[in-house]
This record gives C-alpha cells, sequence and structure tokens, in this order.
C-alpha cells in the first residue's frame, strides 16, 4: 500500500492548509459529505443524481476545468460536423441543484483520514468520496511519445479545455493536397473501444471534401475492434481506398515516434513518414487514484461490483474509465449509469436508504462513420460475485449489410445519436 | 408538478412505503434508459416519450422488442436483456409519471 497515512498527509499539507478544511462544517446539519473527485461522466452524474435524489447530503464536486468537454462527439470537431462549444458544458446546472463545484484538482486523497487535498491548498473532508478521475496518459510508453510531443502529435483523447481536438483540426486543414493522416492506436484496454475508428471515420469525411488525395494510415496494436465490420463496410462504402487499417499482426504496433521528422516508429522497424500524426497512447487510471494506493498492477482501480468501493480503501468508490470492470466497456455510458448505483450505495448507510442489491449496468454507444450513417452497439451487464458479466442473448451491433438496403437504419441511428449526446449531457449538467 | 420533484417524491414515498422495492427498482432500472430517452423518460429529438406510458401496452411493446416481431434499430437487442420482472417494473414506473 502506498496510500498516505494521516501524519505523512497533514505533514505535506502543512499545519495552515489544514485548518482551512471542510465547506460542509459551515453548513446546516446534514446527513453527511459525499466528495466526488471528476466532472465528466462519472462524476457529474453523481453529483447531479446524488442532488435528486439525496437532497439532505452536501455534494461537493471537485473539477479542475471550469467547462467540461466532451471527448464522445469530439470526432465530430474532426469531421466538420461540430465546434468546440457545442460539446462544452457548464456547471452552472449542478450548481443550481445545489452541489458546491470547486474549479481545483484535487492532489492528494488520506483514505485513512477521509481528507482530500486540492492543489490550491484547501482540505475537504468526507464520509463517502467518489472518484471519477478519468484516464492518465502513459507518456513515453511510446518512446518519444511525451507531453511536449503531444504538440506535435496530439492524442486528442481527453477533452481539457478543448486545445488538443483544437489542435488535431487545425492540422488536418492544413493538411498539404495527397498528405498523410497517421493514428497510432493502443491495445486493450484503453478510454472508448469505438473511438479510434469513429475518428478515422470522421476524419476521412472531411478530407472526402477538403482533400479528396489525402490518405489515412491507422496503425493498431491490436488485431481486432469495437464494431469492426460495420467500421469497415463504412469506409469502404463512404470512402473507398482513402482507409489503410494496419493491424498488430501486419506490424501496425507503432512504439516510437519522431515528431522532428514526423516519423512514427513501429515494432519491427519500419519508418512511417506522416503529414499529421495522431498517437493515442496506452493508458492508466489518473494519477490521483494510483497515487493514493487504488489501483493494482494494472496501473487501474479493482471496486467491488455491486458498490463500486475501492478494494484498497473503504468508503472510496471509484467510477467511469479507471476502474476495473470488464467486460463493461470505459465509456461516458458505463460511467453514467455506474455512478448511480455507486451513489445509492455509497449513501445507503449515511441516509439509512437501501442501497441497489441486484444493479443493473448499461451501455449504448453510438458511432457516427459519415453524414447520415451511424451505428451502435449494446449491452446489458450485471453484477456477479467477482466482477461483472453480459446479460445473455442480449445486446450487439446494428446489423450490417450494404447501404442500399441499410440507409434507413443508418440515417436513423445517426439521428438517436444526435439524442443521445444531448440527453445524456442533460443526465449529468442540468 | 415538474418531473425532478415528481421523481424525487416517488422515490421517497416507495421507501417510505416499503413493500415497494420493486418501485425503487424501477426508478434505477429506468436510469439506464434516461442516457437516450430524456430525463424521466420525457423523450429527446427523436427518441420516443415514454412517459405516462400505459402499463400493458409498454409491456406489450417490450415484449415486440424482445421477440424481434417489432421494428426497431436497437431496443430489439436491448430489450432482451432485462427480465420479465424488471420490465413490470419499468412499465410501473414509467406509468406513474406525468
Amino acid at each position: 500500500m502506498t496510500h498516505l497515512t494521516r501524519r505523512a498527509f497533514g505533514a505535506l499539507l502543512g499545519a495552515g492548509a489544514a485548518t482551512l478544511a471542510a465547506p460542509g462544517l459551515l453548513r446546516a446539519q446534514t446527513s453527511g459529505r459525499l466528495v466526488i473527485i471528476g466532472g465528466g461522466f462519472g462524476g457529474a452524474s453523481a453529483a447531479r443524481f446524488a442532488r435528486i435524489h439525496y437532497p439532505d447530503v452536501d455534494v461537493t464536486l471537485v473539477e479542475p476545468q471550469t467547462s467540461f468537454v466532451t471527448c464522445p462527439y469530439g470526432n465530430l470537431i474532426l469531421g466538420g460536423k461540430r465546434q468546440l462549444g457545442d460539446i462544452s458544458h457548464s456547471y452552472d446546472g449542478l450548481r443550481a441543484r445545489g452541489a458546491e463545484v470547486i474549479h481545483d484538482r484535487a492532489t492528494e486523497i488520506d483514505a485513512e483520514g477521509h481528507r482530500v487535498a486540492l492543489a490550491g491548498g484547501q482540505v475537504l473532508d468526507y464520509d463517502k468520496l467518489i472518484v471519477s478521475p478519468g484516464i492518465g496518459l502513459r507518456w513515453n510508453a511510446i518512446e518519444g511519445y511525451d507531453e511536449a510531443a503531444s504538440e506535435v502529435f496530439p492524442h486528442a483523447w481527453w477533452g481539457g479545455d478543448g486545445s488538443q481536438i483544437t489542435l488535431l483540426r487545425a492540422q488536418l486543414e492544413a493538411l498539404p493536397e495527397g498528405g498523410i493522416v497517421g493514428l497510432a492506436i493502443p491495445d486493450n484496454p484503453f478510454r472508448c473501444p469505438p473511438g479510434p475508428y469513429e475518428r478515422i471515420s470522421m476524419i476521412a469525411h472531411h478530407l472526402k471534401q477538403a482533400n479528396p488525395t489525402a490518405k489515412i494510415l491507422a496503425f493498431d496494436a491490436k488485431e481486432g475492434f469495437s464494431k469492426q465490420g460495420l467500421f469497415q463496410d463504412a469506409w469502404e462504402e463512404l470512402y473507398g481506398d482513402m482507409i489503410e487499417w494496419v493491424p498488430g499482426n501486419a506490424d501496425g504496433r507503432i512504439v516510437r515516434v519522431d515528431v522532428e521528422n514526423k516519423l512514427f516508429i513501429s515494432e519491427f522497424g519500419e519508418e512511417h513518414r506522416v503529414d499529421v500524426g495522431n498517437v493515442i497512447p496506452p493508458q492508466y487510471a489518473a494519477s490521483i487514484v494510483r497515487d493514493a494506493g487504488l489501483a493494482n498492477d494494472t496501473g487501474w482501480v479493482p471496486v467491488d461490483s455491486r458498490s463500486f468501493e475501492a478494494a484498497a480503501a473503504r468508503d472510496i468508490h471509484v467510477i467511469g474509465d479507471a476502474n476495473i470492470a470488464p467486460p463493461m466497456p470505459k465509456s461516458g455510458y458505463v460511467a453514467n449509469s455506474t455512478a448511480k448505483t455507486a451513489v445509492t450505495a455509497a449513501l445507503a448507510d449515511m441516509t439509512g436508504r437501501p442501497a441497489w442489491d441486484d444493479p443493473v449496468y448499461f451501455n449504448t454507444c453510438y458511432s457516427h462513420a459519415g453524414d447520415n450513417y451511424a451505428f451502435s452497439v449494446a449491452a446489458v451487464f450485471r453484477a456477479t460475485d467477482d466482477g461483472f458479466a453480459n446479460t445473455p442473448d442480449s445486446g450487439g451491433v446494428s446489423p450490417r449489410g450494404p447501404l442500399s438496403e441499410l440507409a434507413r437504419t443508418r440515417r436513423l441511428e445517426a439521428r438517436y445519436a444526435d439524442a443521445w449526446y444531448d440527453s445524456i449531457t442533460a443526465d449529468m449538467f442540468s | 408538478m415538474r418531473p425532478a420533484h415528481f421523481l424525487a417524491a416517488s422515490f421517497f414515498l416507495a421507501v417510505a412505503t416499503s413493500p415497494a422495492i420493486a418501485d425503487a427498482n424501477g426508478m434505477m432500472l429506468a436510469q439506464s434508459c434516461a442516457g437516450c430517452h430524456g430525463q424521466d423518460g420525457a423523450g429527446q429529438g427523436a427518441v420516443p416519450d415514454i412517459r405516462g406510458y400505459d402499463r400493458e401496452a409498454f409491456m406489450r411493446i417490450w415484449e415486440g422488442f424482445r421477440t424481434d416481431e417489432r421494428p426497431a434499430t436497437i431496443m430489439n437487442r436491448i430489450a432482451p436483456g432485462f427480465t420479465e420482472a424488471e420490465v413490470a417494473a419499468l412499465a410501473d414506473y414509467f406509468s406513474s409519471l406525468e
């Protein structure tokens, strides 16, 4: 265990900072204090759900960004179908529901002392902590790919302040005629399994209009991917030979990048020159939970399948991409779905209201492949004693078949995808 | 009454009167629907409003999705993932919303 002891935590903060503490103490008597770290699909959903259903619980949300830029629909910026403002969300709705939203970065969790330290020096006491911190990028797991390199080869794999996706879009707009766009795609597990392939589609959608002789080379560490048949059908139907996908067993694993010379270097030493490079590096849970000793040696956080309480600490529930929950994907919908069960479990003791003993978790991921052309994967998951399981004979992907026969289905799913986006972001922020 | 208030009120009632674990489950199960069908099933864009849906009709249509007899893009994949009791709880829940 590497989590800080109460004493070490106090020493680290300094005596002065520790006295700032606990906005909850200044308030009227409540059932208790729920602190939530991370204001994305997991954390914002948890905060909103807690305020609606447990109005007697103090909810404090800690999130560095003053506006949340979603990863879902970020690819549509690359395709020219959305602007950054369309995928940016204010926290005012959560404030209006009575959540305290603090725009700061949580830097330390003291599991034993039930306290969270923020970068600005504030210390929050909690009764229950929900952590939905998202991913960390494993810098230098691909040799030469560090934070500085991401200013040349953007990853655009977290929303942040929107600068990464905006940079990638600008680079695509500036691509020389007939230029090459390279993508490096990681092995499982990673955030948003169909995301890289929707990205390929949306880049192709842009290039087909703006730069039709350009090429996309997608280098993958894997031999297969989510909704593969559907994506490959769409690529062939919509973009002809613009896209080449190179699987791991065809030397698709990129192990080194050279940003100066704009090179991707493969496992077997092949050098590929690209004009624009999008490197989606290997990932692990964000540092806040790794530093707190909540992750295991995979870099992700083991959790209980009914409460999402971390295996390594009481009263800390870890939701979203940071936890280990196969076969559930690291998706926004799963983060939203599990957030509500985690809140119910976390607050059961404090409020005397029952936890949900037989929870059902739900996922739908839509992907846009072109104009009026989208498809989906859906799944219903259940908790088991040692993890999670698909519900038999349910879920799966949209039907495959020629566009001439399925145009209506693809068009409807594109409309439902847009409705999903509006609906789930309302379930987080309204 | 605003839907959000109604939702909260019905949940507290369910907990207070207690034979109603099924109602609580209905509310929790219905959370899965909120990602597409909008708040309290009120519909969103092209996705239908399922608030106040007649209970029997809800269950009949669900069965149509489950058996793939009713055309759908995605509900025919989702419907088989829920038990009969869960579908009944969802029907109870959505039919209770105005």
